[in-house]
């Protein structure tokens, strides 16, 4: 899960990493009033969605007094920001963050992630903030320090001298990170982050360190025990189809072709994108109907797959071990009756009960083209979809 | 002889719920040896007719099992491993999805230096067939064979198996070692088992975007291995940032890209489907010998 640069910073201040003073305003009217109480001097008015290169798209900008801060906030608010991370339609502003400008020295990166590779929580840091860090791990990996980190519940002394030092800070200047580093570590871990990123982390001229954007991620698996976290969830930042099939368990990832998928497991619905695509098609999303699948389930995936005005056939894809194939079929038969599924429909059945299911399917009556392998499944929603007969 | 469990396998399952129960029935069925059942609290009943107990430590002082496998919902999951791991389990498999990050990262740490080999999580188990069932895999669709599976995947795994059975090709082990971030067997393990396996003669390896385990174990095939290798590796066409399902499946900041991976594989000398359709058949036409 993510969330907004203001939920972060509020966290990163909660557990003492230095930020600079602001507040969030949903208004032009309560950005003047947040602008009015920071400290003289100037103010950034910055938007809040979930994407980076906000700076770029115009979302970011500075103000010298209160009447411009709400100025710059009514074009802010509401205007439609594109980036290179919004995608071509863009994503609406809602909120500004209104924040006292802050003067620059040096512009660093910083960051709390799982190292994968080496199975353990890493460090990683670069004199080159401000900047997109996988260009910078593109262009001049050299500039890039990874530390791992060798047990995930201390953050030891030497690593925090290993990522200072790297950063060519004297020993004072690496006392500081400490106090930073050691915050944004705890963050991590004691909120079950996924990614705990400031980027940049500035130096100012007075030689404090101050976050100025930060980045967190949380762990799915583990909101369940961050209700203050989870709160922070912003369902207008999320893909209105994602998130209603969140609400009912399903995993779904929108894309932008015409074969609507309904598969069961999270690799055969991978694999089914894949065969489409080398069939020639293009699938319209990704959707894991999960071990759980029935006939309810079944339904209301096959709403949101309907919900999508670009789905021109509909491919079934289901490999039962645990789910039953009968159970799946019924679901699809109700479906199809209920919703007036106008689009063909293209059903692959195998594994438990995939011969009852199969029957289930041709006594139902409805235009149901079948199919025994995942190719002729594949080739026959392309077909489908194409206008062709299955 | 296979790898990991046979018949003479003794296995428990921790966590007798709903799914624990529905697949200990199963793999009865399918003639393994489902020795006990540990649930905290029901200790001293019977479920099914499997005898259960609080503790791993009882049940295994009772039973003499060997392995076990994980019911455990998410949040004592990764406690249920540890105690697999106390009660010095040679194997434990879990199946449980979910399981947050960190407390796998610990439990795994912890697990570094114990005898305990960890399968899992959020994995479909194994199976070797006509022999032994740890887990949820449809057994009725593998058959006795030459050929090691290993999948991160579940339902692909079946996909795989089922193509390989339908062209009279059986297999000795299919592992799903599961699709999360942090997992205790790698395809490199399972590459190293079948590779030392004298009734394993080729293997077929299936896996996705995300991570670098797949370009780790071509280096090991590539340097290692006399075994001939097929491999699918699925999420071709996966958009960038999106998780696919899977915790793991994520394309991050260009790494885990599919691309990459059939690269690293193809030059390590394995033999890459091209669609997810023509695994068994890729395997089958450059190994002809395992054919009838």
């Amino acid at each position: 899960m993510n969330i907004h640069e203001y939920q972060a910073k509020e966290l990163l201040r909660e557990f003492g990493v230095p930020v600079p003073e602001g507040a969030v305003a949903m208004t032009p009217a309560e950005a003047e009033e947040a602008a009015r109480d920071l400290p003289k001097g100037g103010v950034v008015v910055k938007a809040q969605i979930h994407a980076g290169g906000r700076g770029k798209g115009g979302g970011v900008k500075l103000a010298q007094s209160a009447s411009e801060t709400k100025q710059i906030a009514s074009e802010i608010l509401g205007m439609n920001l594109k980036t290179h991370q919004t995608g071509p339609e863009g994503k609406r502003v809602r909120k500004v963050y209104v924040e006292a400008a802050s003067e620059i020295e040096h512009e660093y990166y910083l960051a709390v992630l799982l190292d994968r590779a080496e199975e353990k929580l890493a460090i990683i840091a670069s004199t080159e903030g401000g900047m997109d860090i996988e260009e910078v791990a593109a262009k001049t990996p050299e500039k890039i320090i990874t530390v791992t980190v060798p047990t995930p519940d201390t953050l030891p002394d030497y690593v925090v001298r290993r990522v200072g030092y790297g950063l060519g800070f004297d020993t004072d200047q690496v006392k500081k990170l400490g106090g930073v580093l050691a915050g944004l570590y705890r963050l991590f871990v004691e909120c079950d982050a996924s990614l705990a990123e400031i980027n940049p982390l500035v130096m100012t001229p007075l030689g404090d360190l101050l976050a100025l954007d930060a980045k967190l991620n949380f762990d799915d698996n583990a909101l369940y025990r961050h209700p203050a976290v989870s709160a922070m969830r912003d369902p207008d930042e999320e893909d209105p189809r994602e998130r209603a099939a969140n609400e009912i368990d399903l995993a779904y990832v929108g894309l932008d072709g015409d074969i609507g998928c309904m598969v069961n497991g999270a690799g055969l619905a991978m694999a089914t994108l894949d065969m489409i695509q080398y069939c020639g098609g293009s699938p319209a999303n990704f959707l894991d109907a999960g071990g759980g699948a029935d006939k309810e389930k079944v339904k209301e995936a096959f709403k949101l797959i309907l919900n999508d005005e670009n789905v021109r056939a509909i491919l079934v894809n289901i490999f039962g071990g645990i789910v039953r194939c009968d159970l799946i079929a019924e679901g699809v038969v109700a479906a199809a009756q209920e919703m007036g599924v106008e689009v063909p429909l293209v059903v692959r059945l195998q594994g438990t009960n995939a011969i009852a299911g199969r029957k289930i399917l041709t006594e139902s009556g409805l235009d149901i083209t079948s199919a025994e392998t995942l190719e002729e499944a594949g080739e026959k929603a392309v077909a489908a979809a194409r206008g062709g007969k299955a | 002889m296979a790898i990991l469990c046979d018949k003479n396998t003794k296995v428990l399952v921790q966590g007798m719920g709903r799914m624990g129960q529905f697949h200990a029935k199963i793999s009865i069925e399918y003639g393994t040896q489902i020795v006990g059942g540990v649930h905290p609290g029901k200790g001293g009943q019977e479920i099914e007719g499997i005898p259960i107990f609080d503790s791993v430590v009882d049940a295994v002082e009772a039973t003499g099992a060997q392995a076990s496998v994980i019911f455990v919902p998410p949040p004592g999951a990764a406690d249920a491993i540890l105690e697999a791991a106390d009660a010095g389990l040679d194997l434990t498999v879990c199946i449980t999805e979910g399981i947050p990050t960190l407390d796998m990262l610990r439990a795994k740490q912890a697990l570094a230096g114990s005898k305990t080999r960890l399968v899992g999580p959020n994995c479909p188990g194994l199976v070797t067939p006509e022999q032994c069932r740890i887990g949820i895999m449809p057994a009725q669709i593998t058959q006795p064979g030459p050929v090691g599976v290993v999948s991160r995947s579940g339902t692909l795994t079946y996909e795989a198996v089922d193509q390989l059975s339908r062209l009279g090709i059986g297999q000795s082990t299919c592992i799903g070692i599961g699709g999360d971030p942090i997992i205790g067997t790698s395809f490199l393990d399972a590459l190293e088992l079948f590779e030392a396996d004298p009734e394993t003669k080729a293997v077929v390896m299936i896996g996705e975007i995300g991570g670098s385990a797949e370009e780790t174990a071509a280096e090991f095939i590539g340097a290692h291995m006399k075994k001939p290798v097929a491999a699918f590796i699925a999420g071709q066409n996966a958009p960038p940032g999106k998780r696919m399902g899977h915790a793991g499946a994520i394309i991050a900041g260009g790494k885990g890209k599919a691309s990459d991976k059939i690269a690293a594989l193809k030059a390590a000398g394995v033999f890459v489907s091209p669609s997810p359709a023509e695994i068994g058949e890729t395997l089958a036409n450059n190994v002809p010998s395992l054919q009838g």
